[in-house]
């Protein structure tokens, strides 16, 4: 229990490496956006304040702008964690695979739901390093997920430009169930 | 009593039957996955049930977000980690236990105290539904505005430590939800003249990407682990009893969970802290909290446990949020064209019903699932973390290209996955961002209707129901300007601690 010793100590969160990365990108985003509010919102002539549509655009971006250079400062005159580029590192790191799965993305309407599950589960298999036998289960975890999506449950995914070439009763079982 | 009898019928057809069995059973094996959790789960799961009869669908989801604490529980009683990250407190006191061999004492326990708070809640739920149908009319938009308002500010002042972080991250999802065409006065708002932008940033995407690929994208980046628990040896019906012995601090807890999950922007994290220090401050054994305490274990889980059968109380009755997960079962109601609010409790009472027998019958389920099976999902909680990311980004595939086939949401939702990546590894919080976006369209427009017949700023809360929200706005603001200065002049050195760590919110 020493460790957990009042509400406010529940509540508390504490600073992280990177912070004052993150805090300043934040607050550059939001004063960019408070630079583009004479050009992307419109105020009509007339009516109250809250019923025009810049009001709401105005009054999120300018809490974001009130709290982000708060929460700035706050970083900054906070004592140095090391390990912040580590952190940064960390972060882009995780950029590989949101190419992997925009790869995925752009790769299904083409070769098919059933196929590129296939393939993508187990070249990410790969990537992380497992050995064959889970890279095997990984392709079958990926089978199992189109079917009981796609077959059970009938989600909306298209087949695959490739399925064209397949024989008709084929073609038409792939499309409508993998 | 009639509309009670009218609920049970509709509950009792065969597709929501099924659904309740396969939501109860799937929330319990995703909550004992450490790394997933339920809000993961009903991202994903949420645009397979656009297919499903409104009752169904609801049912399922309903099934996981009311289920996935119990599985929670089983990690971190035995591998000292939370399957979800409301059972946190479930470690200080199940994991010694665990240590002290006594995991099955731990483990019934929990799942005891769980149901009882589950129970509890569902029964209080019950009773004040017609209260809930009488009180619901008189909150028109000026009062649903405030109650907004009010959950805004309770979200952001409850991050403690982070009120600046959060408060930026709630503006910047109410901005989210302002992007595209304004539907009142058809203008464009921060498209940049993009097409793609026109119709908006979606909420689910936005939700898949700041859960489950982020979530996908940290197991996947992080070193692989494999955590080995020992299996539990004896009968778990036995230790059943004993949850009579601690009965007092089972029902304190659960009406902690109760009062905080009424209150949005509140949630699990407070009752539960509420429940403990009840417990530990009336207890014969206070020092023994921490250590291993059957009490503590019983507090923690009865308190959380309860939360999510009272959240559905602002959510149906008023149509407001008061957590995440609540949001994200806000669009599912929209999505089945179920319209939360004053409405459903005038004209759909017998459907509100239903949904509350069935967060009763869940209970039961899951009680009598974890009682033989628990050694089954120990073997879950052994995936490899990496390969538990591969499978939830193969599933989040599914929840966003399945919403409307474009690979732009596809691609808004890995922007949204790496930005997840960034709060999670920095301990901000997402829940705000989420509550921003749903709870800034609910006041946006809201505040436009209000104000069509309001004439001076009094007229706002001239009304009994606006006045004592506006009141409690003030007196919330109050209270935490008021803790801020007895912090100060209290001078606690700052102790670090990863609990309310936001790895899997």
């Amino acid at each position: 229990m020493a460790r957990l010793r009042t509400l406010q100590d529940l509540f508390k969160r504490y600073r992280r490496p990177g912070d004052l990365v993150f805090a300043a990108a934040f607050l550059a985003f939001a004063l960019f956006l408070a630079a583009n509010l004479g050009t992307q919102v419109a105020w009509t002539s007339g009516g109250k304040l809250v019923a025009q549509p810049a009001f709401w655009p105005l009054v999120s971006i300018l809490g974001m702008v009130l709290f982000a250079a708060l929460h700035f400062l706050g970083s900054l005159c906070s004592e140095r964690i090391h390990g912040r580029w580590q952190e940064v590192w960390f972060w882009l790191r995780s950029v590989e695979y949101a190419a992997w799965f925009m790869a995925y993305v752009l790769l299904v309407p083409w070769l098919g739901y059933l196929p590129s599950t296939v393939i993508f589960c187990a070249a990410l298999a790969l990537r992380a390093a497992y050995p064959p036998k889970m890279i095997g289960w990984a392709a079958l975890s990926g089978v199992a997920v189109v079917v009981i999506f796609k077959a059970f449950l009938q989600v909306r995914v298209p087949g695959g430009e490739v399925y064209e070439y397949l024989p008709a009763a084929l073609r038409s079982f792939m499309l409508t169930y993998l | 009593m009639e509309v009670l009898l009218s609920g049970l019928l509709m509950l009792l057809d065969w597709q929501v039957l099924a659904a309740l069995l396969i939501g109860s059973i799937g929330g319990v094996v995703i909550g004992a996955i450490p790394g997933v959790g339920p809000a993961v789960a009903i991202a994903i799961l949420l645009p397979a049930t656009f297919a499903l009869p409104p009752l169904v669908g609801l049912t399922m989801l309903l099934g996981i977000y009311g289920s996935s604490m119990y599985g929670g529980a089983l990690p971190a009683i035995l591998i000292n980690t939370p399957g979800t990250a409301v059972n946190a407190l479930t470690t200080y006191d199940g994991y010694p236990m665990t240590q002290r061999g006594e995991a099955r004492r731990a483990l019934t326990l929990a799942y005891s105290a769980s149901f009882t708070g589950g129970l509890i809640s569902i029964l209080c739920l019950i009773a004040l539904a017609p209260l809930l149908a009488l009180i619901a009319p008189h909150f028109g938009s000026r009062e649903i505005f405030l109650a907004a308002l009010l959950g805004i500010i309770l979200v952001v002042l409850a991050h403690r430590g982070q009120v600046m972080a959060a408060g930026m991250l709630a503006c910047f999802g109410i901005f989210l939800n302002t992007i595209g065409l304004e539907p009142v006065q058809y203008t464009m708002r921060y498209t940049f003249g993009q097409d793609w932008l026109t119709s908006g940033v979606d909420l689910i995407v936005v939700v898949l990407g700041l859960f489950a690929i982020s979530q996908a994208f940290l197991l996947l980046v992080d070193r692989d682990d494999s955590p080995h628990p020992q299996p539990v040896t004896g009968s778990m019906f036995q230790g059943l009893r004993e949850l009579w012995a601690h009965r007092r601090v089972a029902g304190a807890g659960s009406g902690f969970g109760v009062t905080m999950g009424m209150i949005p922007g509140v949630g699990e994290f407070t009752a539960q802290f509420m429940s403990y220090t009840y417990a530990q401050k009336s207890s014969k054994a206070p020092d023994d909290f921490g250590k291993g305490s059957p009490e503590g274990l019983v507090a923690s889980e009865s308190a959380n446990n309860a939360v999510p059968g009272a959240a559905m109380i602002p959510l149906l009755a008023l149509g407001i949020p008061g957590e995440a997960l609540t949001a994200m079962m806000l669009s599912v109601f929209y999505v089945h064209n179920v319209i939360p609010g004053p409405q459903l409790f005038q004209g759909s009472m017998d459907f509100v019903m239903a949904l509350y027998l069935a967060l009763l019958v869940l209970n039961v389920i899951v009680l009598g699932f974890l009682l033989v099976s628990t050694n089954l999902l120990i073997k879950v909680i052994q995936i490899p973390t990496r390969f538990l990311g591969i499978l939830i980004l193969t599933l989040s595939f599914v929840g966003v290209y399945s919403l409307r086939n474009s690979v732009t949401d596809c691609l808004i939702a890995a922007g949204f996955g790496v930005f997840g990546v960034v709060l999670k590894r920095l301990n901000l919080p997402v829940v705000p961002i989420i509550l921003g976006m749903v709870l800034g369209g609910i006041m946006e427009v809201r505040l436009r209707a209000a104000m069509a017949r309001v004439e001076t700023p009094l007229d706002f809360v001239n009304r009994p129901i606006a006045a004592i929200i506006f009141g409690l706005i003030l007196l919330v603001i109050a209270l935490h300007i008021r803790t801020l200065i007895r912090e100060r002049r209290a001078e606690h050195p700052p102790q670090d601690h990863e609990l309310h760590d936001t790895q899997q919110r």
